[in-house]
């Protein structure tokens, strides 16, 4: 394990430590660094033209955190490399085809039956195990530093549990459970915040990603994992579930909200307030509390205790409803309790049979969820 | 001539009339045949028929997918397809082609009659023949989840739970099981038959030194399909014990270990790779010389590069699983294994270009073919070497990165790989040539479509796309490269046409072969076109590594070379 304050230091400068110190390997040259700037130059003017310019892109050569920020470097590193080798090996093909072909007018007679060279064979085995050397070491340096990092005090501690097909995010430290949009507080790179996340399944495999954030992680049934993220912006972070988990998990959809750490304290005092019962939505309260939905939701204080589906309690906090598959509105509330087939074919939540005006009335009571 | 003497005399039957025979007959012959030919040719034509059932399941996977949120098919019905293209083209398309392809050759390159046990290689035909249909019945047969038809919808790898009877109910994971378990024991066979062949039926004074590189090559593979089915096949019964006798190998539910499953379905899955691209090389590494008019260069170094990377892709399966929380030392073993088989790989690939440096390169289709391999192999290669570091797998792992990379070493490296060896021993099977030109035109148009899909489809797996989903939100920049990754199907399958057409047309019209049309070194090519159910008239015997060549140039043979 390193200690943080290293931890920090490697992952903050993975590839000029990788490159100058450790391995050995001059960064600085003219051709690496060249090279190293074409391809993902070249890969992100495509993407910007063909797109416009879309920061919601979740790509991973815009890294906001350290993590993925680490990876990035590495992946550079290791492009330049394939992409040296790709230019002399395509090269030397193309010169062989061009120069070596049969040409209109040959005499007929077979060329020199040459059967091998032991220098040549030796050559070209030994250059590419120093190449894989220096490869998995740059490697190993990046997983040392994001697998094995220790974590200051006043760490963010969540678990993130995956269902089928959504997330449950529980903040032990502050007592609250929210669904499918991840708050967290954004962290100054210079006295890290960081958010340590442990990630549990109820039920299938599922992986979380948000590739500006940190690499993938799975979330495995009966298995404890973990992972880490820093984010230096604030901002909305897009990702989705990246394992296959069963008929929707294309839209188990992942977003997470990084804020600065006031935003962060006043969403989380919000979501240990007690929920506020409005008189305009008793009678939707009545037709929720005596209908199935209390099996699978939780709405604090109330009746509704279930675990099977997101915690209800503070449902108009968040931006989407069907883990980002649909903008939270009023239109798209009573849809989804209507008829969730419409929004999310397959997923697990069924369709209550409810007249119209329980669904007026239900819809009034959860957006009264605040 | 007196009445016993026209009983003595053997009978002869004009061609015409053995054309002639009612169908019946000629389908009981094939039924019934242990001939590895004929054994040879059905593992192809199955095999293709499921290469062309598969590519029209991607062909609807990727309408869908042309824009965001369509609804070309449901979500269960795209699980479904993919689940089904998956583990047709692995099992049921690529593995018989190169099985086809082992039958038919082996002892025609070794100088022998048969393959060492003709029945088992019958049965393994059989049961493989029979895994496919058991698979497909599934979609009459198994009743799938949500009523929307019954083909298995647990994704080609089956991760556990999903395969648990609490997330697959009916029948059709059972059918995904017992067909690949069933197809599993037949490929068993296959390759003891393939091993015992190659080691104990080569004619006269072929050596283990003298063996084509395409037998060493089979050998290898052979050797690894008896390594890495076992487990599956162990995998797949513990499946059934969970399913049916109350396990708990994999029911998580009931403290099963998914895990488990991921590395049962792993160490099989990897060396799988291997399994189906040696074959692959077997083909360039007896195209690449004869159109290169080179023996292969660096012979020794072939035979050491295939052993290491039989012997490394046993070490290799966890890089499939380096976002599964493993601790950064086990990472850290996988990264360098996995690297490591990139070596004896460029080993490979500079031998086959140092076969033609120096040579007089004959641009005929199944060299074109090869060619193309190469460089798909370079690139394929170096995608790997990228997802080989952890941490680039953490980000690109499960994303459409990784579903490029590999479609790159099994359609641009196996599927051509394949074309080139139908172009190249086609005039051996059938006695008549190819066209050349629908040849190049399938060659262009496929080459084309191959670069439009799987180029492009790297892209949004960069920008956070993750692979198995039936749709995806708009406006995150991946409209415009999955409409391209469609559009490339569209020439593919175009291609896929000019070959079929090409090969039917052929049959009747092409042109008069001979035995060797492409003037070339091995056995196969002394015999006649299509050669006689007995191979050899007079077991053949070699002195070198090239018979042909020795007895086309008596005053500078490769003999006293070696």
């Amino acid at each position: 394990m390193l200690p943080w304050s290293r931890a920090r230091v490697l992952i903050s400068r993975p590839i000029r430590t990788l490159g100058d110190k450790v391995v050995g390997l001059n960064f600085r040259t003219g051709l690496v660094r060249g090279l190293v700037a074409i391809l993902p130059m070249a890969m992100a003017r495509v993407a910007l033209a063909a797109n416009g310019v879309d920061p919601a892109t979740p790509s991973i050569f815009s890294p906001a955190s350290t993590p993925a920020d680490s990876i990035y470097h590495l992946s550079l590193f290791v492009l330049a490399i394939c992409l040296t080798i790709f230019l002399v090996v395509f090269g030397l093909m193309v010169y062989a085809l061009a120069k070596f072909r049969r040409r209109p007018g040959d005499d007929g007679r077979e060329p020199a039956q040459i059967y091998g060279s032991n220098q040549v064979e030796l050559a070209w085995t030994v250059i590419p195990v120093l190449i894989v050397v220096v490869l998995f070491l740059a490697t190993a340096r990046v997983i040392h530093a994001v697998e094995d990092a220790r974590f200051p005090p006043g760490t963010t501690e969540i678990t993130a549990i995956g269902h089928q097909f959504w997330w449950e995010f529980q903040y032990p430290q502050q007592g609250f459970v929210s669904a499918n949009e991840l708050h967290v507080p954004v962290s100054d790179p210079r006295n890290p915040n960081p958010t340590h996340i442990t990630l549990l399944s109820a039920d299938t495999d599922h992986s979380f990603w948000v590739p500006k954030l940190a690499g993938k992680t799975d979330l495995i049934p009966n298995r404890t994992n973990s992972m880490w993220i820093d984010p230096h912006e604030t901002g909305v972070y897009l990702g989705q579930c990246a394992q296959y988990c069963g008929t929707q998990h294309a839209k188990m959809l992942l977003r997470v909200i990084v804020e600065s750490r006031e935003d962060f304290d006043r969403w989380a005092a919000g979501q240990q307030r007690p929920v506020q019962n409005v008189d305009a939505a008793a009678r939707g309260r009545a037709v929720f509390e005596a209908t199935a939905c209390v099996n699978c939701h939780t709405v604090a204080g109330t009746s509704a205790t279930g675990k099977f589906g997101p915690d209800l309690t503070h449902l108009m906090s968040r931006e989407t409803i069907a883990a980002g598959a649909a903008l939270n509105n009023r239109e798209n509330l009573r849809l989804w309790v209507k008829d969730p087939d419409s929004i999310k074919p397959g997923s697990l939540m069924p369709a209550m049979q409810l007249d119209e005006k329980d669904l007026d009335a239900v819809t009034d009571y959860l957006q009264s969820l605040r | 001539m007196s009445n016993a003497e026209s009983v003595l005399k053997p009978m002869t039957v004009s061609p015409a009339r053995a054309k002639a025979r009612p169908l019946f007959d000629q389908v009981h012959e094939w039924i019934v045949t242990v001939d590895h030919k004929k054994l040879g040719l059905m593992y192809f034509g199955y095999g293709v028929l499921f290469l062309v059932i598969g590519g029209l399941e991607a062909a609807v996977m990727r309408i869908q997918l042309a824009i965001p949120h369509n609804h070309f098919v449901s979500p269960q019905t795209f699980n479904q397809l993919f689940t089904m293209h998956g583990t047709t083209m692995i099992f049921f398309s690529i593995m018989p082609i190169v099985f086809g392809f082992a039958n038919y050759l082996v002892p025609l390159m070794i100088g022998a009659r048969d393959m060492a046990f003709p029945r088992l290689n019958a049965w393994g035909f059989w049961m493989s023949a029979l895994g496919g249909i058991i698979l497909y019945f599934s979609v009459i047969g198994g009743n799938g989840l949500y009523g929307a038809g019954g083909a298995p919808d647990v994704g080609w790898f089956a991760y556990a739970p999903l395969t648990a009877r609490a997330f697959s109910p009916g029948h059709s994971t059972d059918y995904w099981t017992i067909g690949l378990l069933v197809s599993g024991f037949g490929s068993i066979a296959t390759a003891l038959n393939i091993m015992t062949t190659i080691l104990c039926m080569r004619c006269p004074g072929m050596t283990l030194n003298r063996m084509p590189l395409l037998l060493w090559l089979n050998l290898v593979m052979a050797g690894l399909v008896l390594v890495a089915v076992s487990p599956l096949t162990a995998a797949q019964i513990m499946l059934l014990i969970d399913r049916y006798l109350g396990g708990h190998f994999f029911d998580t539910q009931a403290g099963g270990s998914a895990v488990i499953w991921m590395h049962f379905f792993w160490i099989f899955g990897h060396p799988e790779v291997y399994i189906l691209v040696l074959p692959a090389f077997a083909i360039i590494s007896e195209v690449v010389p004869v159109f290169s008019r080179k023996p292969i260069f660096g012979y020794s170094a072939m035979v050491a590069a295939t052993l290491a990377i039989g012997f490394i892709s046993l070490g290799v399966w966890a890089h499939h699983l380096f976002t599964i929380g493993m601790t950064s030392y086990a990472n850290a073993f996988f990264v360098a294994s996995t690297a490591a088989i990139a070596v004896p790989t460029g080993i490979k690939i500079f031998n086959w270009v140092g076969t033609m440096w120096g040579g007089k390169i004959i641009f005929k289709v199944p060299m074109l073919f090869c060619i193309a391999c190469l460089c798909q192999l370079l690139i394929a290669g170096l995608t790997g070497i990228m997802l080989s570091a952890a941490p680039f797998d953490w980000q690109l792992g499960n994303s459409y990165f990784v579903v490029a990379h590999f479609h790159y070493m099994i359609v641009g490296v196996i599927v051509f790989a394949v074309f080139a060896g139908t172009y190249y021993w086609y005039p051996k099977v059938t006695g008549r040539m190819m066209n050349e030109t629908l040849g190049k035109w399938h060659f262009w148009l496929f080459l084309i479509g191959f670069h439009l899909t799987f180029d492009f489809m790297h892209i949004p797996g960069v920008l956070g796309m993750p692979r198995r989903i039936y749709t995806y939100e708009p406006g995150r920049g991946w409209e415009n490269w999955n409409l391209i990754v469609s559009i490339g199907v569209i020439f593919q399958l175009a291609g896929i046409l000019c070959w079929v057409v090409n090969s039917v047309w052929s049959f009747y019209r092409g042109k008069p072969a001979g035995n060797d049309p492409w003037d070339a070194w091995t056995l196969e090519w002394s015999t006649p076109s299509p050669p006689p159910e007995y191979n050899f008239a007079k077991i053949p015997v070699v002195r070198s590594r090239r018979p042909l060549w020795d007895l086309k140039h008596p005053e500078d043979p490769d003999w006293k070379y070696e």
